[in-house]
C-alpha cells in the first residue's frame, strides 16, 4: 500500500517537474520554429552552396575551390577594405551624433516632444528610398548638395560626388549616417533615463564638472548598452546592400564595392552562387568573431562595473 | 542648478536650441526636399531645381501616380504585408521575450545567442536557397511567403525589444495573480500584457516599419504585379520613369506616409519601455 | 483553515544550501513568524509553501495533503507581497474579486465578500480608485483585503509591513492581529523585524542561516533562547554579552576577563570551560556593589534611559526606568539576578540549563 502511494508521489513529481522543465520552451517554441525552418535550414543549405560550382543547368562537388579562387580575389580584398571603410565611418559618425543627440533630448526644453517625433523620423524611411533621396540630393540636375559644395569651395565644379571614384562612398556614407542616427539616439536615451539622478546630485557636490560627470558616470552607465547597440549596428551596416547599390551599383569602378554588395552583385549578376554563397561564408564568419569579441568585452565591461 | 550667472545660462538655452535646430534640419532635409520636388510643375524643375520652394506648386504628379498606375494595389499589398508581419512578430515575440524574462532555464544563453546570430546574416546568402524552397511549397510570387520570410527576420529584434519591456513589469505580479488562480499563461494575458501594451505598440510600428521598407526579397520572390509590393513598385517605376523626377518624388513621398506616421506616434513608447527594462538590467 | 506541516525540506540553489532539513508543524488558525536576518531563508521557505517556489527535498503538506507538486493556484492559499503586487490596472474592487472571478463564483457572493472585506479594512470609500490613486497603507490593506476574500486555508505573508513608516507599520501591526483573531485563519508571517514577532505571534520560529535556531511561544524564546543567535536576535535593545570562564568552587561561578566574578544559576559546566554570558540590558542594575564600570554614553528615550557601560572589557548597556543625571564618564557598579544570566557555551553558541 505504502509502495503504492511512494508510486503515485514518484509519478505525479515527475509530472510537474516535466511540466516546469518545458514551460519556458513552450512559449519560446513558435520563435524557434520559425528561426529554424525560415532561417537556420537556407543558411545551412547557404553554407553548402559555397562547396559546389552551379552552371547553367546542373551543379557539380567542388570542395574548397570556391574558397581558393576567392583567396585568390583582388576584387574580394578590395571591397573587403572598402567595407571597412564604410562601416567604421558611417558607425562612428552615427554613433556620435547619436550619442549628442540622445543628451540633448535628455533636456527638457520647449517642444522637445515634437523635436523628439521628428527626429527619429529618418529610422522610418525604407532604406532604399533613403539611398534614392540622398542620390538625388546628390545629383547636380535637381539636388542642392553639389551647389552648396562648390559654393563652398569643396568642389571645383558642382558635380554628383558619386560618379567620383575618390569620394563616391560618401555618399553612401552620409546617406547611412542620416539614416542610423535615431536607432543610437532611442536606445542611448533610454539608457541615459535609466541613470538615477542621485548620481549625479553626489557626483556634483563632490565637485565633478559636466565633463567629468559625462566620463565618470554617464560613460560607464552606458556601457553595456553601447556595446550591444554599436555591435548589432556593425553588423547590420556591414551586411547592407541595398542602401550602396540603390546610390552607386557598386561603382564607380568598384570603388563602392562592399563584401554585402559583391555578395549580391555575384548572386545576381553572374548568377554564381558558389562563389557568392563562399564568400557570404567568409562575411559570416567575420562578424560571428566581431560578435562574440563584443560580447567578451560587454562581460568584460559589466563584471568590473 | 545653482551658481550659473544669467548670461551663461542664456548662452546655453540658445546653444542648445541651435543645436536642436540643426539636428532638426538634418533629419528633415532630405523628406522636406522630396516633397518639394513632388510638388514642382515640370516645366519648373532644372530651372527651379534649387530653390528652397518652386514658385507655383502643383499636385499633377501625385494625381498621375495614383490614377495611372497600379500604385494603389502596391500600397495595399506592402499595407496587407507589413500590418500581418507585425502583429505576428508582435505575438511570436511577446511569448519568447516573456519566456527570456521570467525564466531560467539552461540553454537560456543558447538561445539568445541564437537569436543575435540570426542578426548577423548576410541576407543575401539566404536569398537562393529560400527561393528554392518557397518555389518547392508554391510560396513564391505571393504574399504570405513575404510574411512569413519577413516575420523570421523580424522575431530576434522583436524579442529583444519584448524582453526589455517585459523586464520593467515587476514578477511579483504574475505570483499574486498565479496565488489567486490563473495559470501562468492566464496571468501574462489578464495582467502582464495589458501593462506591456505601449511596448507592444512600439514593436509593431518598428516591425512594420522593417517589412514596409524591405526590398530584396520582395524583388526576387515577387514578379506579378499585382503581388507587388510599394518598395518594389517604388524601385521599377523609378525604372521606368528614369527622368520623371516629379512623379518619382510623389511616389516616394506616399511611401513614406503611413510608415513615418506610425512610426511618429509610437516612437516614444519605445523610449519609455527599454528605459524601464533597463533599469533591471 | 489549515494545519501546515513541513518534514525535512530543503532546497539548494546550485551549489547553496538554501533550507537545511527544516521540520515545523503550524496547527490550525496558528499565527506563525518566521523571523530571522536578510539571507537566512524565511522568504525562500514561506514561497515553498506558497508553491512558488520547488523544493529539493522533504514534504509540504497543506491540512492532511502533500502538496509539493500541486500549483500555487490550487493550494488554496492567500498572500499578501511586500510589495502589495495589486494589480495596476484594475481598481479595488476589481483587485480584490480577481481571485474570486477567476473560480467563476457567483457575482452575488463575490460582492458580498468584498463588502464584508471591505468593511472590516475600512475599504468602503476606496472601492473604485487605482492602486496608483492610493497611499502605501492603504494599498496594504486593499491587498489583505485580496486575501480575505478568498477565504483560503492558509494565509501568507511576505513582510507586509516593511516599505511603511514605523507609525504606520505599529497601527497596521495591531490591526492584523485583530483581524487574525476575528478570523482564526492560519497564518505563516515572515519579517525581519522581531518587534513585529513578538507582538503579533503565537509562535516564533527563529531561522537563520537556512536553519531554524528555535521555535516556540515569544516570550519562551525570549526568556529561554537555545543560542547566542536567537539570544541576540531577539530582544531590543540587544542582550549584552560578556565572555568568561567557567569555575566550580562549590557554587558554579563564572570568571570575567577583567578578573571579576559572577555568580550563575546553572550547574551542568565544566571548569574552565569557556562561556559566553548573556544578560539582558533590563535585568541589569545599578548597585553598590558588583561589577565595576565607567558610564560611556547616556541615551535618554523618555520612558527610560539607556546606558552604555564599559566594563568587564566589554561595552554593556542597561536600562534604567526612569530619569537619572548620571554623566558619562562616572564610576558605577553592575549587578544582577544570576537568574537571569543565560550561559551559552562559547564554541557550540548552544544554551546551557
Amino acid at each position: 500500500m505504502a509502495e503504492a502511494r511512494s508510486d503515485e508521489i514518484n509519478s505525479q513529481a515527475k509530472m510537474r517537474r516535466l511540466r516546469i522543465w518545458a514551460e519556458p520552451w513552450l512559449y519560446l517554441s513558435p520563435a524557434l520554429i520559425f528561426i529554424v525552418t525560415v532561417l537556420l535550414l537556407p543558411l545551412v543549405i547557404g553554407i553548402s552552396y559555397s562547396f559546389y560550382k552551379f552552371s547553367a543547368f546542373h551543379s557539380e562537388y567542388a570542395g574548397f575551390d570556391q574558397y581558393r579562387a576567392l583567396a585568390a580575389d583582388p576584387v574580394l580584398y578590395h571591397s573587403l577594405s572598402n567595407t571597412l571603410w564604410w562601416t567604421g565611418a558611417s558607425l562612428i559618425l552615427q554613433f556620435f551624433l547619436g550619442l549628442g543627440l540622445a543628451l540633448i533630448l535628455n533636456r527638457p526644453f520647449l517642444g522637445r516632444k515634437l523635436v523628439q517625433a521628428v527626429v527619429f523620423l529618418p529610422w522610418a524611411v525604407p532604406t532604399f528610398l533613403t539611398g534614392l533621396t540622398w542620390a538625388w540630393l546628390f545629383n547636380p540636375l535637381i539636388g542642392p548638395i553639389p551647389h552648396v559644395l562648390y559654393f563652398l569651395g569643396i568642389q571645383s565644379e558642382a558635380v554628383t560626388i558619386l560618379a567620383s571614384p575618390d569620394h563616391a562612398m560618401w555618399g553612401p556614407i552620409a546617406a547611412n549616417v542620416w539614416y542610423g542616427i535615431p536607432f543610437f539616439a532611442i536606445t542611448l536615451l533610454a539608457a541615459r533615463k535609466s541613470i538615477p539622478t542621485e548620481l549625479y546630485e553626489a557626483a556634483s557636490i563632490d565637485g565633478a564638472t559636466a565633463w567629468q560627470q559625462f566620463t565618470k558616470v554617464t560613460l560607464p552607465f552606458l556601457a553595456p548598452t553601447i556595446a550591444i547597440t554599436v555591435m548589432l549596428r556593425t553588423v547590420w551596416i556591414a551586411t547592407f546592400a541595398d542602401l550602396i547599390y540603390v546610390m552607386t551599383a557598386g561603382g564607380p569602378a568598384g570603388s563602392t564595392e562592399t563584401i554585402a554588395t559583391y555578395i549580391y552583385v555575384t548572386t545576381f549578376k553572374a548568377l554564381d552562387k558558389g562563389y557568392a554563397s563562399a564568400i557570404a561564408v567568409l562575411l559570416l564568419v567575420l562578424l560571428i568573431l566581431y560578435a562574440l569579441l563584443v560580447i567578451q568585452l560587454r562581460r568584460r565591461l559589466l563584471r568590473d562595473f | 542648478m545653482v551658481g550659473k550667472s544669467n548670461l551663461r545660462r542664456a548662452f546655453e538655452g540658445t546653444g542648445l536650441y541651435m543645436v536642436v535646430a540643426l539636428y532638426v534640419i538634418f533629419a528633415l532635409f532630405p523628406i522636406y526636399w522630396t516633397v518639394k520636388i513632388s510638388v514642382t510643375p515640370q516645366n519648373l524643375l532644372y530651372s527651379e531645381g534649387i530653390k528652397l520652394w518652386p514658385s507655383k506648386i502643383t499636385l499633377a504628379n501625385y494625381r498621375s501616380v495614383l490614377a495611372a498606375s497600379d500604385f494603389p494595389r502596391y500600397f495595399l499589398n506592402s499595407m496587407i504585408v507589413s500590418i500581418s508581419t507585425s502583429l505576428l512578430v508582435t505575438a511570436i515575440a511577446s511569448l519568447a521575450g516573456y519566456a527570456l524574462s521570467r525564466f531560467i532555464f539552461p540553454g537560456k544563453v543558447w538561445v539568445s545567442l541564437l537569436l543575435l546570430l540570426t542578426q548577423t546574416f548576410p541576407l543575401v546568402m539566404v536569398i537562393p536557397p529560400i527561393f528554392r524552397i518557397m518555389g518547392q511549397l508554391g510560396l513564391t510570387d505571393n504574399l504570405y511567403g513575404l510574411i512569413i520570410i519577413y516575420t523570421a527576420f523580424n522575431i530576434a529584434f522583436a524579442t529583444f525589444l519584448m524582453q526589455s519591456f517585459f523586464d520593467g513589469v515587476p514578477k511579483d505580479l504574475e505570483e499574486a495573480a498565479m496565488i489567486d488562480g490563473c495559470s501562468r499563461f492566464q496571468a501574462l494575458r489578464r495582467i502582464i500584457l495589458p501593462l506591456t501594451l505601449p511596448g507592444m505598440g512600439a514593436t509593431v510600428a518598428f516591425v512594420f516599419t522593417a517589412a514596409w521598407s524591405e526590398l530584396l526579397f520582395a524583388l526576387m520572390l515577387i514578379n506579378s504585379e499585382g503581388q507587388k509590393t510599394f518598395s518594389v513598385g517604388l524601385l521599377t517605376f523609378i525604372g521606368k520613369f528614369a527622368v520623371d523626377w516629379g512623379q518619382m518624388m510623389a511616389a516616394s513621398v506616399l511611401a513614406l506616409i503611413p510608415v513615418c506616421l506610425f512610426f511618429a506616434f509610437l516612437q516614444r513608447y519605445l523610449v519609455t519601455g527599454l528605459t524601464a527594462g533597463a533599469v533591471k538590467g | 483553515m489549515s494545519s501546515v506541516t513541513l518534514t525535512n525540506v530543503s532546497k539548494t540553489f546550485g551549489a547553496v544550501k538554501v533550507l537545511s532539513d527544516i521540520n515545523l508543524t503550524i496547527a490550525d488558525g496558528e499565527f506563525m513568524v518566521l523571523v530571522g536576518p536578510s539571507g537566512c531563508g524565511k522568504s525562500t521557505l514561506l514561497r515553498a509553501i506558497a508553491g512558488l517556489e520547488e523544493v529539493s527535498g522533504g514534504e509540504i503538506r497543506i491540512g492532511e495533503r502533500r502538496v509539493n507538486d500541486v500549483a500555487p493556484r490550487d493550494r488554496d492559499i492567500a498572500m499578501v507581497f511586500q510589495s502589495y503586487a495589486l494589480y495596476p490596472h484594475m481598481d479595488v474592487t476589481k483587485n480584490m474579486s480577481f481571485g474570486l472571478v477567476l473560480r467563476k463564483e457567483d457575482p452575488g457572493k463575490i460582492k458580498s465578500r468584498v463588502d464584508v472585506a471591505s468593511g472590516k479594512l475600512g475599504l468602503g470609500e476606496l472601492l473604485s480608485r487605482l492602486p496608483k490613486q492610493l497611499s502605501g497603507g492603504q494599498r496594504q490593506r486593499v491587498a489583505m483585503g485580496r486575501a480575505i476574500v478568498r477565504d483560503p486555508k492558509v494565509f501568507l505573508f511576505d513582510e507586509p509591513l516593511s516599505n511603511l513608516d514605523a507609525k504606520l507599520r505599529a497601527q497596521m501591526r495591531t490591526e492584523i492581529k485583530a483581524l487574525h483573531q476575528s478570523l482564526n485563519t492560519t497564518a505563516v508571517y515572515v519579517t525581519h523585524d522581531q518587534v513585529e514577532a513578538m507582538t503579533m505571534a503565537n509562535r516564533i520560529a527563529v531561522m537563520n542561516e537556512g536553519v531554524i535556531q528555535q521555535v516556540g511561544p515569544p516570550l519562551e524564546v525570549y526568556d529561554r533562547p537555545a543560542n547566542i543567535f536567537v539570544a541576540g536576535f531577539i530582544g531590543s535593545p540587544t542582550m549584552n554579552f560578556i565572555e568568561a570562564v567557567a569555575s566550580l568552587k562549590g557554587k558554579p561561578v563564572a570568571i570575567l576577563n577583567d578578573g571579576s566574578h559572577l555568580s550563575i544559576s546553572t550547574k551542568n559546566v565544566k571548569a574552565g570551560q569557556k562561556l559566553t554570558l548573556g544578560i539582558r540590558p533590563e535585568h541589569l542594575q545599578m548597585a553598590t556593589a558588583g561589577l565595576a564600570g565607567e558610564v560611556l554614553v547616556v541615551e535618554p528615550l523618555g520612558m527610560m534611559t539607556q546606558v552604555v557601560v564599559k566594563a568587564a572589557g566589554t561595552h554593556v548597556e542597561l536600562m534604567v526606568l526612569e530619569r537619572t543625571d548620571i554623566a558619562p564618564g562616572a564610576k558605577v557598579k553592575l549587578a544582577t539576578n544570576p537568574a537571569y544570566i543565560h550561559t551559552f557555551d562559547r564554541a557550540t553558541g548552544r544554551r546551557i540549563e
